[in-house]
């Protein structure tokens, strides 16, 4: 097919021409292309597919609120082409045969990550050798925290010497015990009890102090406060190993909105402030924080259909991310495909895909102007922030692995 | 007004005007037949997801004093232990006509929901940690019954502060009347950020007592006395507890209020409990009256179905 | 009807109330909120002008026993207060205008529920007719024939600082 009138996201710049796409991979990039399908995608930015390092697709185990065949559908429709499944699943994935189970390379490519701990315990070590030699190359306890930091150290050796990635999930289990949501204005005049910032922060400062010691690749999963970006900033400063990432989600929404007590606006890390969200902003903007993820927390309307202290933590976001990021930052097209696909793609080893011939051909096109409302989703579930909200920006089409797995017009 | 949910969604004015109509109803409750048909054929339905009698008696009483039924739902043998959720619960009972539903839950947020999924007027009787309104009413009516008015009145309520829908209901309510009110806790039961609550703290009950006129006790919990928030229960009474000491500095005409029920020997001595300074009869006698006002003021002017 | 005709309905209803009770003794005189309770006070000042008895006023707000709720807007509750006991003596109401009777249906309830007087009566400073019930009075300060969608407005001098009858057309 060819995408015909976009503005090409390049090394360069912004280019407006046509991208011819046969076989599974860019055959050419130049104007007035001729031949085959065509998509109109004039207005529209096409760049590479994103990459998302953080997402539950519940399967093995919970597929009741998702599974990977909906989880792909919903990224296709977020203009994904990547997405990384945490490994919080039943089994969870802490052996190989687990990881070979989640994998996917057809259509929307599916990277497992795989635990640290053994069941996911915090006790001992997971198959890390094993995981290792089914592919994977993130490893992460998401959903907890590994608080015990002898335990940590070890890991981070081991994942040093293979050459892997430490994902951290920042909840002190102490700090943050019996929170529901942030600790401050909002939670003490509702009376729930809440996690205050340092949970996350020392947890954050404790790991990057193991990060010097160990030289181990860490990543800070779903930054949330502004403190933890000033320790980003001072261990990239320095030089560490470190990246972050942060959740669309922390990008719009403060606790504010808890103030309804809607479990829809539950999850962890909890909403915090408006100086956070500002900060969160500009972190990413700079590229402090690396890239964008979206935490993708699929719960079935049932299990939130309850008081907010009662309801489980997550939201969905595969399918609002981009409108959600580019309507917060406005950030100009290369930056916004940096944060979305160039950057998280680095952070998994491998090269950023460019819009020229003989690349792969994950691509999407994004009309950054296009208005729609997220009234349904793909997702088994429906637990996102945004819904029934305005969304400005859309994803117009998605290819991956040469096959278009997402189409425009399909959206409401 | 549709709800009654928190008190913060009730101006000056119409927590005034609530008060005025709980007089007219202190008058009927003082008859030889304590009882008007106002809302005859309405039916009042009670869930209540927490253990508490003295609440759920009382709007039983008030409205029954209305002539209205009552539908009782309590959790303890109940479907809730099959796994029956609030909202399919909620459901059940809408299923069978109420015309208003009072909650009480465990979980901050509750009555809202349930009034989502209803359509039917709520009355908050208690949620979490977070609101507990036909108290702060009863609260406040007692202090201006006592007093004659509720602005310039100094109160201090002490205790378990962060965890207390009480507090938060009841110092809004005196707020909002005018009253100036001071939380004395330790820290660690203290709420972590007070902006916009419009009141003092003090670290002791010493430090505030001899100029207050309404002491309001909050009940200690025990299971909280573990070493978590206050090393033991001996030292938080060397502090905060309403010893004979204590209650001998007060000024004169000042009293003691407490939402009940009272851990006698802990918060308050048991001789100051039963002393003449104690309005907690008054406040459980007045809670029946203004959950009557609250009743009426939801469900009188509503078209009946 | 204006101030003096008032005045002078007031008077004859006191003496319909002496005569017909053989004096004053036993007699208790019940408004209804909100223009009946001055003019229970009227009623009773005319009978002590006439007897030289003192005759008790009760107040009485029927808010609480409407049937008509839900088709009004909430009201505000005004005292209510019976300063004798009923038991053994005759109680007559005091209203204003007598209507449809859903009033004094509701004051009879009421009554009912403050004691047990012998005898229940009504006095009312204008009957306009249009009853819905089977009520009525027993002491009529004028009887005046109205069409269903017009208003009888009564003002008295405690109230409205002024004092009349006015029929206004809706």
């Amino acid at each position: 097919m060819i995408i015909s009138g976009g503005s090409v996201v390049t090394e360069g710049g912004v280019v407006e021409t046509d991208v011819r796409i046969e076989g599974g991979r860019i055959v050419e990039v130049g104007v007035a292309l001729e031949g085959g399908e065509r998509f109109e995608a004039a207005g529209c930015w096409v760049g590479p597919g994103f990459v998302d390092l953080h997402a539950h697709l519940r399967e093995p185990g919970q597929e009741w609120k998702e599974d990977i065949r909906s989880g792909q559908e919903a990224a296709a429709a977020g203009g994904f082409t990547t997405v990384v499944a945490m490994p919080n699943t039943d089994p969870p994935i802490d052996s190989g045969h687990v990881a070979d189970h989640v994998r996917r390379s057809d259509g929307v490519e599916v990277v497992p990550a795989g635990c640290l701990t053994l069941r996911r315990e915090g006790g001992r070590l997971a198959h890390l050798d094993d995981l290792w030699e089914s592919g994977v190359r993130v490893f992460t306890d998401d959903g907890d925290t590994v608080a015990d930091a002898g335990l940590l150290r070890r890991a981070m050796e081991y994942l040093a010497q293979l050459g892997g990635m430490v994902a951290q999930h920042a909840e002190d289990p102490g700090l943050a015990r019996g929170g529901h949501m942030h600790e401050g204005a909002v939670s003490s005049r509702l009376g729930i009890t809440g996690l205050p910032a340092v949970a996350e922060e020392v947890i954050v400062a404790r790991d990057l102090r193991l990060v010097e010691f160990t030289g181990c690749r860490y990543h800070v999963q779903h930054v949330s406060t502004a403190g933890t970006v000033e320790l980003v900033r001072q261990a990239k400063g320095a030089g560490l190993p470190v990246s972050a990432e942060v959740a669309p989600h922390h990008l719009v929404f403060d606790h504010r909105s808890v103030e309804s007590m809607d479990p829809v606006f539950k999850m962890y890390p909890p909403l915090r402030t408006p100086e956070d969200v500002a900060a969160l902003r500009a972190a990413l903007a700079e590229g402090i924080i690396d890239c964008v993820a979206t935490d993708h927390a699929p719960h079935s309307a049932h299990e939130k259909d309850v008081p907010f202290e009662d309801a489980p933590r997550g939201v969905i976001g595969l399918e609002t991310a981009a409108s959600a990021v580019h309507a917060a930052l406005d950030l100009p097209p290369q930056d916004f495909f940096d944060r979305m696909a160039d950057a998280p793609r680095r952070l998994l080893g491998r090269d950023p895909h460019r819009v020229v011939a003989g690349a792969p051909a994950d691509v999407v096109v994004f009309d950054p102007v296009a208005v729609w409302t997220a009234t349904t989703f793909r997702s088994r579930s429906e637990n996102s922030p945004w819904k029934g909200m305005e969304m400005r920006g859309a994803v117009r089409l998605t290819i991956a692995g040469g096959a278009v797995v997402f189409e425009g017009e399909q959206r409401d | 007004m549709k709800h009654l949910l928190s008190i913060d969604d009730v101006d000056a004015d119409e927590i005034r005007s609530l008060l005025d109509l709980a007089e007219g109803f202190v008058e009927v409750l003082g008859r030889d037949v304590p009882k008007v048909p106002t809302l005859r054929g309405r039916t009042i339905a009670l869930l209540f997801y927490e253990n508490s009698t003295r609440t759920r008696l009382s709007f039983d009483r008030a409205a029954k004093a209305l002539s209205a039924d009552v539908l009782t739902f309590t959790t303890g043998g109940s479907s809730v232990s099959k796994g029956e959720s609030l909202k399919d619960t909620a459901l059940t009972l809408q299923a069978m006509g109420p015309d208003l539903m009072v909650v009480r839950h465990g979980a901050a947020g509750a009555p809202w929901r349930v009034a989502e999924w209803t359509g039917l007027p709520v009355v908050n009787a208690g949620d979490g940690a977070h609101q507990h309104p036909t108290q702060a009413l009863l609260d406040v009516l007692t202090v201006r019954r006592h007093f004659g008015n509720v602005a310039g009145i100094r109160a201090a309520i002490v205790g378990d502060i962060r965890h207390s829908r009480v507090a938060r209901s009841t110092a809004g309510a005196l707020v909002a009347l005018g009253a100036s009110v001071t939380l004395v806790a330790p820290r660690t039961l203290l709420p972590v950020d007070l902006s916009g609550w419009g009141v003092s703290t003090a670290d002791s009950l010493d430090e505030v007592l001899e100029d207050l006129d309404v002491v309001y006790l909050l009940r200690i919990q025990q299971e909280r006395g573990g070493g978590d928030v206050f090393p033991s229960i001996a030292e938080y009474v060397g502090r905060f507890g309403l010893t004979r000491a204590r209650a001998a500095r007060l000024r004169p005409d000042a009293v003691v209020m407490h939402p009940g029920p009272m851990n006698r020997g802990v918060e308050i001595d048991p001789a100051v409990a039963d002393g003449s300074r104690a309005l907690v009869t008054q406040q459980v006698a007045n809670g029946i009256a203004v959950r009557m006002a609250v009743l009426f003021r939801l469900l009188a002017g509503r078209v009946a179905p | 009807m204006d101030a003096e005709y008032v005045e002078r309905a007031v008077r004859r209803i006191g003496h319909e109330i002496v005569e017909r009770h053989a004096g004053a003794d036993d007699v208790v005189l019940v408004g209804i909120h909100t223009r009946g309770v001055p003019l229970a006070r009227r009623i009773a000042a005319a009978i002590t002008s006439i007897e030289g008895t003192a005759v008790p006023v009760g107040e009485l707000d029927i808010g609480l026993y409407r049937d008509d709720l839900s088709t009004r807007p909430t009201p505000r509750l005004a005292r209510t207060h019976v300063p004798t006991d009923l038991a053994g003596r005759t109680a007559i109401l005091v209203d204003d205008v007598l209507f449809t009777g859903r009033t004094i249906r509701a004051a009879l309830d009421a009554v009912s529920d403050l004691g047990r007087p012998d005898r229940i009566e009504l006095a009312v400073l204008v009957d306009r007719g249009h009853r819905q019930l089977p009520i009525r009075p027993d002491y009529v300060g004028k009887n005046l024939p109205t069409a269903p969608n017009q208003r009888v407005s009564v003002r008295v001098d405690a109230v409205d600082g002024e004092a009349g009858v006015w029929i206004e057309d809706e």
